[in-house]
């Protein structure tokens, strides 16, 4: 393999990661919550339906659509996650089936291909999308130019996340309070940590990063919708969480090395290489169910650091 | 909160601390407290005293903001305050350590401390300034604990101590401990009573709940004692006599025995001799005891009596031939270290042997690995000749185990079976219960009444759900499907945790009396009293290991204690186990 070869790889498996990035890390907080949101993909289609929309109908300069398409999105996913927070927080309805129910509601054949469809905007071409920015001029150098510093915004803005993130965790007070309402509500409880509100902030930021993820699609990747553009991204998000065993930093590489899965089989054959695209294109779904099972086993559980209440609902006046 | 001092200055005399009035609390219907009074004054320590189930913890659950009164009024330093939510209660200066301790496992000591704390940097932790304030408190109330370590690292004592330095941290005035000493050995419980002192003696209150007898005389100024809800009465320590609390608790007075062996009064083995245990002894003291009802004419089991040696007298010297053997017995723990590492132990026919330890030194392993429900990776375990190490329940059931788990609503019984289903479960497949496949309902349903009629099972029908049944009722429940199977060996682990007095005094006799059958008893307690009250031999678990071995009567409570603390009972021993490691 040659280096362009190799460069062209990581630069598309950044670019399929970066909707696996940001959906990624708002699971990441609902769970270090304790809140288990199955509706990521649903609600990534929300954001991609939604983002798209927007940017159809608004006049102006493209970078200010953008940004507007880009909030609008991430409102729709908060919106929809608000709904698993209220079911699952405050009614108690098993977090299972909620977040379920909402990816089967908005999903393909669902409210995001009604709204497609009300909307109008499938099949039309996307007047605005995000283009890659040259930071400081860098972009020419070879092989870490076109990786570091010739992306666009979305990815900047992903990187940025991560660490924010991770600082947010590790180094905050709410970050430390959020840890432990994950791990031990009770413990929380008793030391005058608001359980419900904490869960409620963080599932609901948590679908609005899906959101975002979802918008990555159609005003990043290809100006287009279509029923069902995220192709069980959402799915994969949600893997990646156990994945990276609930951290940030990890969560960013195996963003990436599922992105490059998702799209080697483009890559490669227009590099020339010959291979049944059926092959490259199960290998990100093939990789979920790896993991999944890998992380289920005994040994896996104990090692990594699941939240221990992921899933329990919080009565304070029980037990 | 840190900064908001609350008013510890300003305590005023004759206005006490806290005053409750009339604290009535429901659980859907069942009244947990009523119209319950009480009261604590700045540098007391006032213990809440009475059984589980009296509505001691659910009172200062109350207290707390973990529950809401369905009536009453609280009021701090003569003002009436609402509390709501622990958040509000810690804003009051009330601490608070929990039975099951509100520690986070997996953060460090420091990061438990601060939670719920405003930083003095903002948004940020500040780990570093809350280290140092622990070391400060550590050093002033003499609490060792270290800030970096994690929650999950230390001993149960340790994080009892994270607790209170948490209190501490937070500027309690008012501290309540919920069950404090349950886990700790006699030493700590020392220890622990030397720093309730010294708070007391800086002006703090203390509410300190307890059904210890021994602990509470020894520790309290005031005591007040409740009974299924109601307040009974409030008297001065100073006055108060074993006898007059143990009735104050029950309703009725016991007999002097069981006193000593349920309360925890045994101080040492004083006042027991062999003849203690002979049957017609027993008989007569549980007939002696006026109103206790459970244990009203000796009962009938439908158990023939097994002619095996030991059989008869009951003397526990009378033992007979081996019937279950243990050597070297090594188990992995759910966190995948060595949780019993080369155990050996024995139980013969006819005697009672208990095994004595801190919790979480590998009782609960070692009850799993010989019930069949954990594999143990070494080791052998033979009843009467057939190896069960690596066999399934069913093995162990089959050559005549008994099995009374320590998680009686988990492992013990399927909570929303009916009673006779419950009764029945092991024995379903018995020819005397099923036909084809088809249960024998008319058989089942006289089998499970004369169960329940004879070990006294207080249901209303064998078709109430065994949820339903109080802690002592399900015991009973377990121990009478256990008995009814004929086992040679019985063990039971836990046998009267969290059980009223008249129910656990009933279980205590049932348990002397299948010895008396030539039963071999394997008990497996927490509670030193409890072993020291059944056994004939104990031994004491230390780290996963039999670190020695006492005869309850020439035994003193401080060198079992020791041993509970990892203190081997010869002092030559010292080279001995390094050498061979």
């Amino acid at each position: 393999m040659n280096t362009d070869l190799i460069v062209a790889v990581i630069v598309s498996a950044i670019a399929y990661g970066t909707p696996l990035v940001l959906a990624g890390l708002g699971e990441l907080l609902a769970e270090r919550s304790g809140v288990l949101n199955l509706g990521v993909e649903g609600m990534m289609l929300m954001g991609a339906v939604t983002g798209f929309f927007v940017s159809q109908q608004l006049g102006g300069p493209g970078w200010a659509v953008l940004i507007v398409a880009m909030i609008m999105a991430a409102v729709a996913g908060a919106l929809m996650a608000l709904i698993h927070a209220f079911l699952s927080i405050t009614v108690r309805v098993n977090q299972i089936v909620s977040g379920l129910a909402l990816t089967i509601f908005a999903g393909m054949a669902g409210l995001s291909s009604y709204a497609g469809q009300v909307w109008g905007i499938g099949g039309q071409h996307g007047l605005h999308q995000l283009t890659r920015v040259d930071l400081f001029g860098l972009g020419e150098i070879p092989v870490i130019g076109p990786i570091l510093f010739d992306q666009d915004p979305f990815v900047y803005l992903s990187w940025g996340l991560v660490v924010l993130v991770a600082w947010y965790l590790y180094r905050t007070r709410t970050g430390l309070y959020l840890r432990a309402v994950g791990e031990s509500p009770r413990s929380a409880d008793a030391m005058g940590i608001n359980v419900t509100r904490y869960r409620y902030v963080h599932t609901t930021v948590g679908g609005a990063l899906a959101g975002l993820g979802g918008a990555y699609f159609t005003l990043a990747i290809a100006p287009i919708w279509t029923d069902g553009l995220t192709a069980g991204a959402g799915w994969i998000a949600i893997a990646l969480v156990i994945f990276a065993f609930w951290r940030p930093d990890v969560l960013l590489l195996g963003a990436y090395l599922f992105g490059a899965l998702s799209s080697l089989g483009f890559t490669l054959q227009a590099h020339g290489v010959q291979m049944p695209s059926e092959f490259f294109s199960s290998l990100p779904y093939l990789m979920t169910v790896v993991v999944l099972a890998g992380a289920s086993t005994t040994l896996a559980r104990r090692r990594i650091g699941t939240p221990a209440s992921l899933g329990v609902p919080y009565v304070r006046e029980e037990g | 909160m840190e900064g908001t001092t609350p008013a510890t200055a300003r305590i005023r005399d004759g206005v006490p601390l806290l005053e409750m009035r009339g604290i009535t609390k429901r659980f859907a219907g069942v009244v947990a407290d009523d119209g319950v009074d009480f009261d604590v004054r700045a540098g007391e320590i006032h213990t809440l005293f009475g059984e589980n189930g009296a509505g001691k913890s659910t009172l200062m659950r109350v207290l707390y903001g973990f529950h809401h009164p369905d009536a009453g009024e609280i009021r701090l330093q003569g003002s009436p305050v609402s509390i709501a939510s622990p958040a509000d209660a810690i804003r009051h200066g009330i601490g608070m350590i929990h039975q099951h301790f509100m520690l986070v496992n997996t953060l460090s000591v420091a990061d438990n401390v601060a939670l719920g704390l405003r930083s003095s940097r903002g948004p940020l932790t500040d780990p570093g300034r809350v280290s140092e304030r622990i070391r400060q408190l550590s050093e002033t109330y003499h609490l060792q604990v270290d800030p970096q370590a994690l929650i999950w690292q230390l001993s149960v004592g340790e994080r009892q101590r994270v607790e209170i330095v948490k209190a501490l941290y937070r500027n309690a005035t008012l501290l309540i401990l919920d069950e404090p000493t349950a886990v700790l050995t006699p030493q700590e419980v020392d220890d622990l009573f030397a720093v309730l002192r010294r708070m007391a003696e800086d002006g703090k209150g203390l509410v300190f709940i307890s059904h210890k007898v021994r602990e509470v005389l020894g520790l309290s100024d005031r005591i007040t004692v409740l009974r299924a809800g109601h307040k009974v009465g409030t008297l001065p320590a100073a006055s108060a006599t074993r006898d007059q609390l143990v009735q104050m608790m029950v309703g009725h007075a016991l007999p002097a025995r069981d006193l000593a062996a349920e309360t925890g009064a045994t101080e040492g083995a004083p006042d027991r001799t062999p003849s203690d245990r002979a049957p017609s002894d027993r008989a007569t003291a549980i007939e002696s005891g006026p109103g206790v009802t459970v244990g009203a004419g000796t009962p009938v089991t439908p158990i023939p009596a097994t002619p095996a040696a030991g059989a008869g007298t009951g003397a526990a010297a009378a033992a007979g031939a081996p019937r279950l053997v243990v050597r070297d017995l090594t188990v992995r723990g759910d966190r995948g270290a060595d949780a019993v590492r080369g155990l050996s132990l024995e139980v013969r026919g006819g005697e009672i042997v208990g095994i004595a330890g801190v919790s979480g030194n590998g009782q609960r392993e070692l009850a799993e690995a010989i019930a069949g429900l954990r594999r143990p990776s070494s080791g052998s375990i033979v009843l009467e000749g057939t190896e069960l190490a690596g066999g399934s329940p069913a093995r162990g059931r089959a050559v005549g185990l008994g099995y009374v788990p320590e998680e009686r609503m988990r492992d013990g019984v399927v909570p929303d079976f009916s009673v006779a289903e419950n009764l029945l479960l092991v024995d379903s497949h018995e020819p005397a219960f099923s036909r084809l496949g088809f249960l024998r309902s008319g058989e089942i349903r006289r089998h499970c009444e004369e169960l329940v009629r004879t070990f006294d099972i207080r249901t209303p029908t064998l078709e109430a759900p065994a949820r339903t049944l109080s802690g002592g009722n399900i015991q009973k429940l377990i121990m009478a499907r256990e008995l009814s199977r004929e086992p040679r060996v019985l063990l039971v682990a836990q046998p009267t945790r969290g059980i009223d007095v008249a129910a656990a005094q009933y279980i205590h006799d049932r348990l002397r009396e299948q010895r008396g059958r030539g039963i071999g008893v394997l008990i497996i307690s927490e509670d030193l009293d409890e072993v020291m009250a059944l056994a004939d031999r104990i031994l004491v678990m230390y780290e996963g290991a039999i670190i020695g071995e006492a005869a309850p009567r020439a035994s003193t409570r401080a060198s079992i204690g020791l041993m509970m603390a990892g203190v081997r009972p010869e002092a030559p021993a010292d080279a001995g186990p390094r050498a061979t490691a």
